[in-house]
């Protein structure tokens, strides 16, 4: 096809596309293996993850206990599953909430304009001038520990690019004609933006909610380590690394390598994918990983 | 009878587009309005449509002012303009399938139930055929996007017809067609048009009456300031581009 020979004279083009489908597709197995782990081992095995055994603490990976033990004996491996496990619901909800309440917020502005939009964005101005772990912190300092004020502080303080994103769009969109054309079918103002407006801002609302995703995980991580989150009982990718930290600088590296790289490589695998969906939607902004 | 009443508007109060500007429009009655690209005849027909508030001046519906403008007006007032602009593809939703394009009107105004019966008649009058209606508008070309934009104006049986260079993307027999649709519905509805375009021979063959954008704005209330002009050069002093796509406005 002309398409493939013009692009393959471009040389390095065609590289190119093969590296990026490496990339979607170990991208791709390894978002499938997280899902399939954190779905479907926690009932498959069903052993409680937070047994003690004082007598196997700090044991290093073997067989038995393939990445070791912690400070109390628990299984390493079964606590990052359920870390994992954790801290992805976390993620999810948390971008689902905050693209839901910036899609309604950027929509909203843009859709009524004049005073409503220049307060509203103000606001947003504000609350993105204050850096937003900062802002998390407050938020989850107002709660008892546990998983729903680290999803409501998480949800809370990303809700902002969203807004800013659909706002555009949504002003762009609004002053077409078909928008006056639905005005004079009689559609109210709710009509419009549900039906004419929203739809054509759900791809970059999707594509937000995705890229948030693991953001929102690398934040629950950071306000577990700093105490803040989640109780440190309960495994979360953030609390596993944080209480690992003793046994760190004595020299056991396996508590704190581990966690750690269930942080690193589900979130780069999704925002793997997240930036080849991206380059698909919007192809002349060439993906940098966004985290 | 539809009249607007030294109408003033534009897209910025210090420089409005139109100052002062009358016009009358009796019930079965057809007027065109000619003009160069440009001149400010899109807004003005964007005024009479109710969908662009003037910065001063009334429009009267049977002689009942306009109560508001865009999503303010009444339903019932919105509703009794029909309106087709230039471009097909920025009047049609691209989501939609020509079957729900036309039909939007009819589902958001309640009237969901017959959408149905009213399409394939629409479609009929507008010559389109029934294996074009599940495309969605990617799919067809600009004058058959167009005719199913017509089709969407006649929907809530309008009596008034705002033609927005309706023709103006279009060729010589899809022209033809879309005009033969607007009298036939006129012929049976009773209901008045409003033809804005720049294409004389063509104004002047659809329409009754036919006046020109010059003598609309130097025949207003006095304020117009401008240099009576010759009709065939009519002033663009107050900028060139009045495009609707390009002027952002508050709704």
């Amino acid at each position: 096809m002309a398409d493939t020979t013009w692009r393959a004279s471009l040389g390095g083009a065609a590289e190119n596309r093969s590296t990026r489908a490496w990339r979607v597709g170990s991208s791709a197995v390894i978002v499938a293996a997280v899902v399939l782990a954190v779905l479907v081992v926690p009932p498959l095995v069903n052993l409680d993850e937070q047994a003690v055994n004082l007598a196997a603490k700090l044991r290093p990976p073997s067989r038995e206990h393939p990445f070791g033990t912690d400070d109390v004996g628990r299984d390493l491996l079964l606590r990052c599953v359920y870390g994992l496990r954790v801290s992805l619901l976390v993620g999810v909800v948390a971008a689902v909430v905050a693209t839901v309440i910036g899609t309604a917020v950027g929509a909203l502005a843009a859709a009524t304009g004049g005073w409503v939009d220049r307060v509203v964005m103000r606001l947003v101005d504000v609350f993105s001038s204050v850096p937003h772990l900062l802002l998390g912190i407050f938020i989850v300092a107002m709660f008892r520990p546990g998983v729903w004020p680290v999803v409501i502080s998480v949800a809370l303080t990303h809700w902002l690019s969203t807004a800013r994103i659909v706002r555009a769009e949504v002003l762009s969109l609004r002053s077409r004609p078909y928008v006056d054309a639905a005005i004079s079918g009689g559609a109210s103002r709710t009509r419009v933006i549900v039906r004419h407006l929203l739809p054509g801002v759900l791809p970059q609302a999707g594509l937000a909610a995705v890229l948030m995703v693991p953001h929102a995980i690398w934040h629950e991580s950071a306000l577990s380590f700093l105490g803040l989150g989640l109780p440190t009982h309960q495994a979360s990718l953030g609390t596993l690394v944080q209480s690992a930290r003793g046994s760190l600088l004595a020299g056991d590296w396996w508590p704190t390598l581990f966690p750690g790289l269930f942080i690193i490589v589900p979130t780069l695998a999704i925002a793997g994918l997240a930036g080849a969906w991206r380059e698909r939607i919007n192809p002349r902004r060439r993906s940098e990983l966004m985290l | 009878m539809l009249e607007l009443r030294s109408v003033t508007a534009g897209y910025d109060r210090r420089a409005p587009v139109m100052r002062g500007v009358d016009l009358a429009l009796a019930p079965g009655a057809s007027v065109g309005l000619l003009g160069p690209s440009g001149c400010g005849k899109s807004t003005l027909a964007r005024v009479a449509a109710l969908l662009h508030k003037p910065d001063a001046g009334r429009v009267l519906i049977d002689g009942e002012p306009a109560r508001g403008w865009r999503h303010r007006a009444p339903r019932a007032q919105r509703t009794a303009f029909g309106v087709v602009f230039q471009q097909p593809r920025l009047s049609a939703d691209p989501r939609l399938t020509l079957t729900n394009l036309i039909a939007e009107p009819l589902r958001a105004t309640g009237r969901g139930a017959e959408a149905a019966g009213r399409v394939s008649e629409l479609a009929a009058t507008v010559g389109l055929g029934a294996d074009l209606l599940g495309r969605r508008p990617h799919e067809v070309s600009d004058g058959q996007l167009q005719r199913a934009c017509l089709a969407r104006a006649l929907v809530l049986r309008p009596r008034w017809l705002i033609c927005d260079e309706m023709t103006a993307m279009l060729d010589a027999s899809t022209t033809a067609a879309l005009v033969h649709a607007v009298e036939e519905y006129r012929r049976e509805s009773g209901a008045g048009l409003l033809a804005v375009g720049h294409d004389r021979v063509l104004l002047e063959r659809w329409c009754e009456r036919t006046v020109h954008w010059g003598e609309l704005v130097t025949g207003g209330t006095g304020t117009a300031e401008r240099e009576p002009d010759t009709e065939l050069e009519p002033d663009t002093e107050h900028g060139p581009d009045t495009d609707r796509e390009a002027q952002p406005e508050v709704a």
